[in-house]
Protein backbone atom coordinates (compact mmCIF):
# COMPACT_ATOMS: atom_id res chain seq x y z
CA UNK A 1 0.00 0.00 0.00
CA UNK A 2 1.09 3.40 -0.73
CA UNK A 3 -0.57 7.02 1.00
CA UNK A 4 -2.07 8.70 -0.99
CA UNK A 5 -3.62 12.55 -0.26
CA UNK A 6 -6.96 11.13 1.01
CA UNK A 7 -4.77 8.91 3.53
CA UNK A 8 -2.40 12.00 4.65
CA UNK A 9 -5.72 14.25 4.57
CA UNK A 10 -7.28 11.12 6.92
CA UNK A 11 -4.29 11.23 9.14
CA UNK A 12 -4.29 14.34 10.10
CA UNK A 13 -8.27 14.38 10.81
CA UNK A 14 -7.68 11.47 13.28
CA UNK A 15 -5.20 13.05 14.99
CA UNK A 16 -6.71 16.16 15.66
CA UNK A 17 -9.60 14.31 16.54
CA UNK A 18 -7.97 11.93 19.09
CA UNK A 19 -6.22 15.33 20.74
CA UNK A 20 -9.32 17.06 21.19
CA UNK A 21 -10.70 13.97 22.58
CA UNK A 22 -7.72 14.00 25.23
CA UNK A 23 -7.19 17.76 25.52
CA UNK A 24 -7.33 17.62 29.25
CA UNK A 25 -5.79 14.55 29.91
CA UNK A 26 -2.77 15.87 27.63
CA UNK A 27 -2.86 18.80 29.58
CA UNK A 28 -2.87 17.41 33.10
CA UNK A 29 -0.17 14.77 32.13
CA UNK A 30 1.80 18.34 31.33
CA UNK A 31 0.62 19.74 34.50
CA UNK A 32 2.46 16.88 36.80
CA UNK A 33 5.72 17.52 35.18
CA UNK A 34 5.90 20.81 33.07
CA UNK A 35 3.71 24.02 32.51
CA UNK A 36 0.30 22.47 32.05
CA UNK A 37 -0.61 24.07 28.87
CA UNK A 38 0.29 20.65 25.95
CA UNK A 39 -3.39 19.41 25.47
CA UNK A 40 -4.41 23.03 24.83
CA UNK A 41 -1.66 23.82 22.20
CA UNK A 42 -1.55 20.76 20.34
CA UNK A 43 -5.46 20.81 20.16
CA UNK A 44 -5.17 24.88 19.08
CA UNK A 45 -2.61 23.55 16.40
CA UNK A 46 -3.84 20.51 15.20
CA UNK A 47 -7.71 22.07 14.80
CA UNK A 48 -5.86 25.03 12.84
CA UNK A 49 -4.26 22.44 10.59
CA UNK A 50 -7.04 20.62 10.11
CA UNK A 51 -8.73 23.77 9.39
CA UNK A 52 -6.60 24.22 6.86
CA UNK A 53 -6.04 21.00 5.11
CA UNK A 54 -10.55 20.24 4.79
CA UNK A 55 -10.25 24.09 3.58
CA UNK A 56 -7.52 23.60 0.41
CA UNK A 57 -7.27 21.15 -2.43
CA UNK A 58 -4.30 19.07 -3.21
CA UNK A 59 -2.42 16.94 -5.52
CA UNK A 60 0.33 15.58 -3.26
CA UNK A 61 1.18 14.43 0.11
CA UNK A 62 4.00 16.72 0.39
CA UNK A 63 1.67 19.83 0.22
CA UNK A 64 -0.32 18.75 2.68
CA UNK A 65 2.66 18.14 5.42
CA UNK A 66 3.58 21.15 4.91
CA UNK A 67 0.86 22.67 5.63
CA UNK A 68 0.44 21.46 8.51
CA UNK A 69 3.82 22.19 9.32
CA UNK A 70 3.35 26.02 8.72
CA UNK A 71 0.24 25.83 10.57
CA UNK A 72 2.00 24.20 13.60
CA UNK A 73 4.81 26.11 13.73
CA UNK A 74 2.41 29.79 14.20
CA UNK A 75 -0.36 28.25 15.84
CA UNK A 76 1.09 26.01 18.80
CA UNK A 77 3.13 28.33 21.12
CA UNK A 78 4.81 25.87 23.37
CA UNK A 79 7.76 23.97 22.25
CA UNK A 80 5.94 21.29 20.55
CA UNK A 81 5.23 23.95 17.55
CA UNK A 82 8.37 24.17 16.64
CA UNK A 83 9.25 20.44 17.06
CA UNK A 84 6.15 19.43 15.47
CA UNK A 85 6.47 21.66 13.01
CA UNK A 86 9.88 20.59 11.81
CA UNK A 87 9.23 17.49 11.81
CA UNK A 88 5.96 17.75 9.40
CA UNK A 89 8.14 20.05 7.37
CA UNK A 90 10.90 17.38 6.92
CA UNK A 91 8.24 14.70 6.06
CA UNK A 92 7.45 17.05 3.37
CA UNK A 93 10.46 17.66 2.05
CA UNK A 94 11.49 13.74 2.32
CA UNK A 95 8.40 12.82 0.13
CA UNK A 96 8.67 15.96 -2.33
CA UNK A 97 7.97 14.76 -6.04
CA UNK A 98 6.10 11.47 -5.23
CA UNK A 99 2.08 11.39 -6.34
CA UNK A 100 1.97 9.17 -3.37
CA UNK A 101 4.24 7.99 -0.76
CA UNK A 102 5.40 4.14 -0.28
CA UNK A 103 6.63 2.60 2.74
CA UNK A 104 10.32 3.03 1.91
CA UNK A 105 9.85 6.63 0.88
CA UNK A 106 7.54 7.25 4.58
CA UNK A 107 10.63 5.85 6.21
CA UNK A 108 12.93 8.27 5.19
CA UNK A 109 10.69 10.71 5.92
CA UNK A 110 10.17 9.98 9.41
CA UNK A 111 13.85 9.32 9.63
CA UNK A 112 14.59 13.05 8.13
CA UNK A 113 11.64 14.46 10.45
CA UNK A 114 13.59 12.29 13.51
CA UNK A 115 17.11 14.30 12.40
CA UNK A 116 14.98 17.54 12.43
CA UNK A 117 13.66 17.24 16.19
CA UNK A 118 17.12 16.15 17.21
CA UNK A 119 18.25 19.44 15.75
CA UNK A 120 15.44 21.65 16.89
CA UNK A 121 15.56 20.18 20.35
CA UNK A 122 18.93 19.12 21.13
CA UNK A 123 17.52 16.01 22.78
CA UNK A 124 18.44 12.26 22.15
CA UNK A 125 16.37 8.93 22.92
CA UNK A 126 16.06 8.42 26.73
CA UNK A 127 15.66 12.13 27.32
CA UNK A 128 11.76 11.67 28.16
CA UNK A 129 10.62 13.59 24.53
CA UNK A 130 8.44 13.13 21.79
CA UNK A 131 11.78 11.15 20.43
CA UNK A 132 11.37 8.18 22.65
CA UNK A 133 8.01 7.38 20.86
CA UNK A 134 9.68 8.30 16.86
CA UNK A 135 12.87 6.63 17.14
CA UNK A 136 11.22 3.34 17.94
CA UNK A 137 8.45 3.51 15.39
CA UNK A 138 11.59 4.47 12.87
CA UNK A 139 13.66 0.90 14.06
CA UNK A 140 10.27 -0.97 13.30
CA UNK A 141 9.73 0.82 9.88
CA UNK A 142 13.55 0.17 8.84
CA UNK A 143 12.81 -3.72 9.94
CA UNK A 144 9.42 -4.13 7.36
CA UNK A 145 9.46 -3.72 3.91
CA UNK A 146 5.47 -2.65 3.98
CA UNK A 147 3.29 -0.83 6.08
CA UNK A 148 2.05 -2.83 9.55
CA UNK A 149 -1.15 -1.23 10.93
CA UNK A 150 -1.14 -3.46 14.35
CA UNK A 151 2.40 -3.06 14.45
CA UNK A 152 2.95 0.17 14.05
CA UNK A 153 0.09 0.67 17.14
CA UNK A 154 1.80 -1.96 19.73
CA UNK A 155 5.58 -0.62 19.09
CA UNK A 156 4.04 3.59 19.20
CA UNK A 157 1.49 2.85 22.09
CA UNK A 158 4.44 0.66 24.33
CA UNK A 159 6.97 3.21 23.98
CA UNK A 160 5.44 5.66 25.03
CA UNK A 161 4.11 4.20 28.35
CA UNK A 162 7.72 3.34 28.51
CA UNK A 163 8.52 6.71 29.17
CA UNK A 164 6.98 6.91 32.80
CA UNK A 165 10.09 5.02 34.35
CA UNK A 166 12.06 7.67 32.88
CA UNK A 167 14.07 10.63 34.21
CA UNK A 168 13.63 13.63 31.96
CA UNK A 169 16.89 15.26 30.54
CA UNK A 170 15.35 17.40 28.15
CA UNK A 171 12.30 20.02 28.33
CA UNK A 172 10.39 21.48 31.54
CA UNK A 173 9.97 18.02 32.93
CA UNK A 174 14.47 18.17 33.08
CA UNK A 175 14.18 20.78 35.97
CA UNK A 176 12.29 18.58 38.09
CA UNK A 177 14.92 15.91 38.15
CA UNK A 178 13.63 12.58 39.52
CA UNK A 179 10.58 13.85 40.54
CA UNK A 180 9.81 13.40 36.85
CA UNK A 181 9.77 9.71 36.86
CA UNK A 182 6.61 8.15 37.51
CA UNK A 183 4.44 10.52 35.14
CA UNK A 184 3.79 9.71 31.43
CA UNK A 185 5.81 12.20 29.14
CA UNK A 186 3.19 14.43 27.30
CA UNK A 187 5.00 14.76 24.39
CA UNK A 188 5.22 11.00 23.94
CA UNK A 189 1.38 10.74 24.42
CA UNK A 190 0.50 13.26 21.64
CA UNK A 191 3.04 11.26 19.46
CA UNK A 192 1.61 8.00 19.80
CA UNK A 193 -2.39 9.42 18.97
CA UNK A 194 -0.45 10.67 15.92
CA UNK A 195 1.37 7.30 14.89
CA UNK A 196 -1.94 5.12 15.89
CA UNK A 197 -4.29 7.38 14.00
CA UNK A 198 -2.00 6.66 10.82
CA UNK A 199 -2.57 3.21 12.06
CA UNK A 200 -6.24 3.47 11.56
CA UNK A 201 -5.47 4.90 7.90
CA UNK A 202 -3.68 2.04 6.95
CA UNK A 203 -6.36 0.03 8.43
CA UNK A 204 -8.96 1.52 6.58
CA UNK A 205 -6.35 1.62 3.07
CA UNK A 206 -6.06 -1.98 3.40
CA UNK B 1 25.39 55.16 11.95
CA UNK B 2 23.76 51.75 12.54
CA UNK B 3 23.65 49.84 15.26
CA UNK B 4 23.18 46.03 15.80
CA UNK B 5 19.40 45.12 16.77
CA UNK B 6 18.40 43.60 19.25
CA UNK B 7 15.32 41.54 19.86
CA UNK B 8 13.81 40.18 22.54
CA UNK B 9 12.20 37.04 22.85
CA UNK B 10 10.03 35.52 26.28
CA UNK B 11 7.12 33.38 27.56
CA UNK B 12 5.74 36.84 28.57
CA UNK B 13 5.23 39.99 26.93
CA UNK B 14 5.18 41.91 30.32
CA UNK B 15 8.65 40.27 30.68
CA UNK B 16 9.95 41.78 27.43
CA UNK B 17 8.21 45.14 27.80
CA UNK B 18 9.70 45.47 31.11
CA UNK B 19 13.25 44.59 29.59
CA UNK B 20 13.12 47.27 27.29
CA UNK B 21 12.12 49.50 29.76
CA UNK B 22 15.08 49.22 31.25
CA UNK B 23 17.37 48.82 28.14
CA UNK B 24 15.71 52.06 27.17
CA UNK B 25 16.81 53.80 30.43
CA UNK B 26 20.33 53.90 29.29
CA UNK B 27 20.31 53.19 25.24
CA UNK B 28 18.35 55.11 23.01
CA UNK B 29 19.94 54.93 19.47
CA UNK B 30 19.84 51.07 19.42
CA UNK B 31 16.69 49.22 17.91
CA UNK B 32 14.99 47.07 20.37
CA UNK B 33 12.62 44.83 19.74
CA UNK B 34 9.93 42.44 21.44
CA UNK B 35 7.93 39.49 20.62
CA UNK B 36 6.55 38.42 24.09
CA UNK B 37 3.45 35.60 23.92
CA UNK B 38 2.06 33.56 21.58
CA UNK B 39 -0.27 35.07 18.98
CA UNK B 40 -3.20 35.54 21.18
CA UNK B 41 -0.78 36.91 23.57
CA UNK B 42 -1.22 33.54 26.49
CA UNK B 43 2.31 32.59 27.35
CA UNK B 44 4.24 30.71 24.83
CA UNK B 45 6.46 32.22 21.98
CA UNK B 46 5.48 32.78 18.30
CA UNK B 47 7.72 32.30 15.29
CA UNK B 48 5.58 35.08 13.39
CA UNK B 49 6.11 37.61 16.72
CA UNK B 50 10.02 36.74 15.99
CA UNK B 51 10.29 37.45 12.79
CA UNK B 52 7.98 40.40 12.74
CA UNK B 53 10.39 41.79 15.31
CA UNK B 54 13.53 41.32 13.30
CA UNK B 55 12.29 42.79 10.62
CA UNK B 56 11.62 46.10 12.74
CA UNK B 57 14.99 46.03 14.42
CA UNK B 58 17.40 44.92 10.78
CA UNK B 59 20.34 46.72 10.27
CA UNK B 60 23.08 46.47 7.55
CA UNK B 61 24.81 45.38 10.95
CA UNK B 62 22.41 42.49 11.74
CA UNK B 63 20.45 41.36 14.84
CA UNK B 64 20.73 39.21 17.74
CA UNK B 65 18.46 37.53 19.57
CA UNK B 66 17.50 37.13 23.25
CA UNK B 67 15.45 34.19 24.67
CA UNK B 68 14.24 32.98 27.88
CA UNK B 69 12.44 29.36 27.98
CA UNK B 70 12.09 25.86 25.54
CA UNK B 71 9.98 26.93 22.56
CA UNK B 72 11.56 30.84 22.23
CA UNK B 73 15.05 29.22 21.49
CA UNK B 74 13.47 26.77 19.09
CA UNK B 75 11.00 29.55 17.24
CA UNK B 76 14.16 31.68 17.35
CA UNK B 77 15.76 29.23 15.37
CA UNK B 78 12.81 28.84 13.02
CA UNK B 79 12.86 32.67 12.59
CA UNK B 80 16.47 32.49 11.44
CA UNK B 81 16.36 29.21 8.65
CA UNK B 82 13.01 30.98 7.09
CA UNK B 83 14.81 34.72 6.78
CA UNK B 84 16.79 35.52 3.96
CA UNK B 85 19.35 37.15 6.44
CA UNK B 86 22.28 35.68 6.84
CA UNK B 87 23.55 38.36 9.58
CA UNK B 88 21.18 37.36 12.00
CA UNK B 89 22.69 35.31 15.67
CA UNK B 90 20.99 34.10 18.84
CA UNK B 91 22.58 35.01 22.00
CA UNK B 92 23.09 32.14 24.73
CA UNK B 93 23.22 34.45 27.42
CA UNK B 94 20.43 35.67 30.23
CA UNK B 95 17.38 36.80 28.71
CA UNK B 96 17.60 40.18 30.89
CA UNK B 97 21.65 40.85 32.12
CA UNK B 98 22.55 39.47 28.26
CA UNK B 99 20.29 41.80 26.32
CA UNK B 100 21.26 45.00 28.76
CA UNK B 101 24.90 44.48 27.80
CA UNK B 102 24.40 43.16 24.13
CA UNK B 103 22.40 46.65 23.97
CA UNK B 104 24.80 48.72 25.59
CA UNK B 105 28.01 47.25 23.25
CA UNK B 106 25.79 47.67 20.60
CA UNK B 107 25.44 51.83 21.43
CA UNK B 108 28.80 51.85 21.17
CA UNK B 109 28.36 50.95 17.23
CA UNK B 110 30.39 47.69 17.54
CA UNK B 111 30.11 44.76 15.22
CA UNK B 112 27.10 41.86 15.59
CA UNK B 113 30.31 39.62 16.81
CA UNK B 114 31.47 42.13 19.34
CA UNK B 115 28.03 42.35 20.98
CA UNK B 116 27.37 38.53 21.24
CA UNK B 117 30.95 38.34 22.72
CA UNK B 118 29.86 40.81 26.00
CA UNK B 119 26.63 39.93 25.79
CA UNK B 120 28.23 36.18 26.58
CA UNK B 121 31.00 37.95 28.85
CA UNK B 122 27.71 38.24 31.31
CA UNK B 123 27.93 34.32 32.45
CA UNK B 124 31.50 35.73 34.10
CA UNK B 125 31.50 38.82 35.61
CA UNK B 126 34.85 38.46 36.60
CA UNK B 127 36.32 39.00 33.11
Amino acid sequence: MELQVQHALNWIEKTNEKIQTNKDYLSALDRAIGDGDHGLNMARGFQEAVGKTTSSSYTSVSDIFKDVAMTLMSKVGGASGPLYGTAFLKMSMAVKGEDSVSHERFTKGVEEAINGIIQRGKAKEGDKTLLDVWTPVLRMLQEQSDFEADSLENTAKSAMESTKDVMAIKGRAAYLKERSIGHLDPGSVSSYYLFASLAEVLKEGE
Amino acid sequence: MSHVGIVLISHSSKVVEGIKDIIRQVVHDVPVEVAGGTDDNDIGTSVEKVQGAIERAYSEKGVLLFFDLGSARMNAEVAIELSEYDNIKIADVPLLEGSYVGAVESGMGKSLEEVLESAKSVLNPNH
